[in-house]
């Protein structure tokens, strides 16, 4: 553990990107989930509060949409409304799974 | 071989577009129809590309009908349009007329209806192909030659002249100009006005005998001054001229890229004002993309997913996509429906790069 922590300092809980899917319901609520159990719960459901704000957000502005696909350097992210909730697919890019840990 | 007509398509019913589109495609012209759902979409679309006709509804949320008509009338004077409305208003068709629209359709609830409403936009369609240059019914003929045949043949007449929301009227008596109008002007400063117009309609009254000699100068005499005068004029005479065709300045111009229905740059201050083409809640989607981005941010920032590269979004009626830039803020595109995710991630890394240089 010391020596993870030399190698990534200051880092602090993720140390590899999740790979999953889970649905949030309309208030933010996980309520089913594939993603593994090393991430923290509070993680999948912050980005799940995120998403909902996002698609809600949208219909206030009149921009209202049904999917939504997010790229970082490194990662993925679509989700899809449903009923006012959403479901949300975690994936990191091939190459950087490949590698495993985020460094 | 002659290009096709160009048909916009105003409706804020996506299945009426959807219908009247596949209508008017059918016609034996084949004419290329674009459709949109709102008035602020359908001038900035005629503002990118030159259209033979708008057909437009009447009754919109946000910019009526009505309102559309009287900015397209202004800055697009040669545009037919039509007018196809659900609407049983008398008063809207009087006013839709004043707008000078060159018809107003219910819209078909029949066969028979639907086949007249095509065989009547076809027809008009054939017009415009026909008369394109000129003065409608003289094919390449001025206003000056016009007057000058009035003239030659000493005949006494009313010329009726209109472009667009703009009309005229010039009083010939035996050969000579009595008298010239415009909403503004009289006498000569309105001969003058009117000879300006480069293009636009005529029609021709019998002559108002009790009509006062307000010109005194002959009609050769006044003809040799206008020229002269709109040859010595260093700024474009015709005051109601566009841009030329093909040019188009700021995010406009990134509207032209294939299937882009809107462009919103917003910058990285709250206080700067945004910049936006063909939307028209420009402050509701900037509001929206920066709490978005933000948002997303986090969660890049939580997963350490490393910096959020773009972002976009499949509607319903539009796509858009998202990106931000480190100096110039954010740049928000729509994008039409019948763009595959995959081109609308290649027409965006277009625009932005565009937009970014």
């Amino acid at each position: 553990m010391g020596l993870i922590n030399k190698i990534g300092p200051g880092r602090s809980g993720m140390q590899r990107l999740p790979s999953g899917a889970f649905t949030v319901d309309s208030q933010g609520n996980v309520v089913s989930s594939t993603v593994p159990q090393w991430v923290p719960e509070g993680l999948v459901a912050q980005i799940g509060q995120q998403i909902v704000a996002i698609f809600k957000g949208a219909e206030a502005a009149r921009l209202p949409f049904r999917e939504l696909r997010v790229q970082y350097e490194a990662f993925r992210i679509t989700a899809r409304e449903m009923r006012g909730g959403a479901i949300v697919f975690l994936s990191p890019k091939a190459a950087m799974d490949a590698i495993g840990p985020v460094s | 071989m002659a290009a096709r007509n160009k048909i916009l398509l105003l409706d804020d019913d996506e299945q009426m577009l959807e219908l009247y589109q596949a209508l008017l495609e059918q016609l034996p012209s084949r004419p290329e129809v674009q459709v949109c759902s709102t008035g602020a979409r359908a001038i900035a679309m005629l503002e990118s590309e030159p259209f033979n006709m708008l057909i437009t509804d009447l009754r919109m949320p946000k910019m009526d009908g009505l309102q559309v008509l009287a900015i397209v009338r202004r800055k697009f004077p040669e545009l037919r349009i039509v007018v196809l409305t659900g609407l049983l208003d008398e008063e809207y068709r009087t006013r839709a007329y004043a707008q000078g629209v060159e018809m107003f359709w219910q819209k078909p609830a029949t066969a028979e209806d639907i086949q007249l409403f095509q065989d009547c936009i076809e027809s008009m369609l054939m017009r415009a192909t026909h008369t394109q240059e000129g003065f409608r019914g003289v094919q390449s003929k001025s206003l000056v030659d016009l007057i000058q045949l009035e003239c030659l043949s000493r005949n006494s007449s009313v010329l009726n002249v209109s472009r667009g929301g703009l009309h005229g009227k010039i009083w010939i008596q035996n050969g000579e100009i009595f008298d010239a109008a415009t909403a503004n002007l009289a006498g000569e400063e309105a001969f003058k006005e009117i000879l300006s117009w480069k293009s636009g309609n005529f029609e021709i009254h019998p002559g108002d005998g009790s009509r006062e000699r307000v010109i005194q100068n002959s009609y050769q005499g006044l003809l040799l001054d206008t020229a002269q005068a709109m040859d010595e004029a260093k700024t474009p005479v015709d005051a109601t001229a566009e841009l030329p065709a093909g040019v188009v300045t700021g995010l406009a111009a990134l509207g032209r890229f294939e299937g882009v229905s809107f462009v919103l740059a917003i910058p990285p201050d709250p206080a700067t004002p945004v910049d936006s083409w063909s939307l028209e809640n420009p402050m509701d989607v900037a509001n929206w993309a920066r709490d978005a981005q933000a948002r997303l941010a986090r969660i890049g920032t939580s997963l350490r997913a490393g910096e959020l590269q773009v972002a976009a979004g499949r509607g319903w009626h539009d796509s858009w996509a998202l990106q931000a830039h480190e100096l110039k803020g954010l740049l928000c595109v729509g994008f039409r429906p019948t763009l595959e995710p995959e081109e609308v991630d290649q027409t965006m890394k277009h625009v932005f790069d565009k937009w970014a240089s």
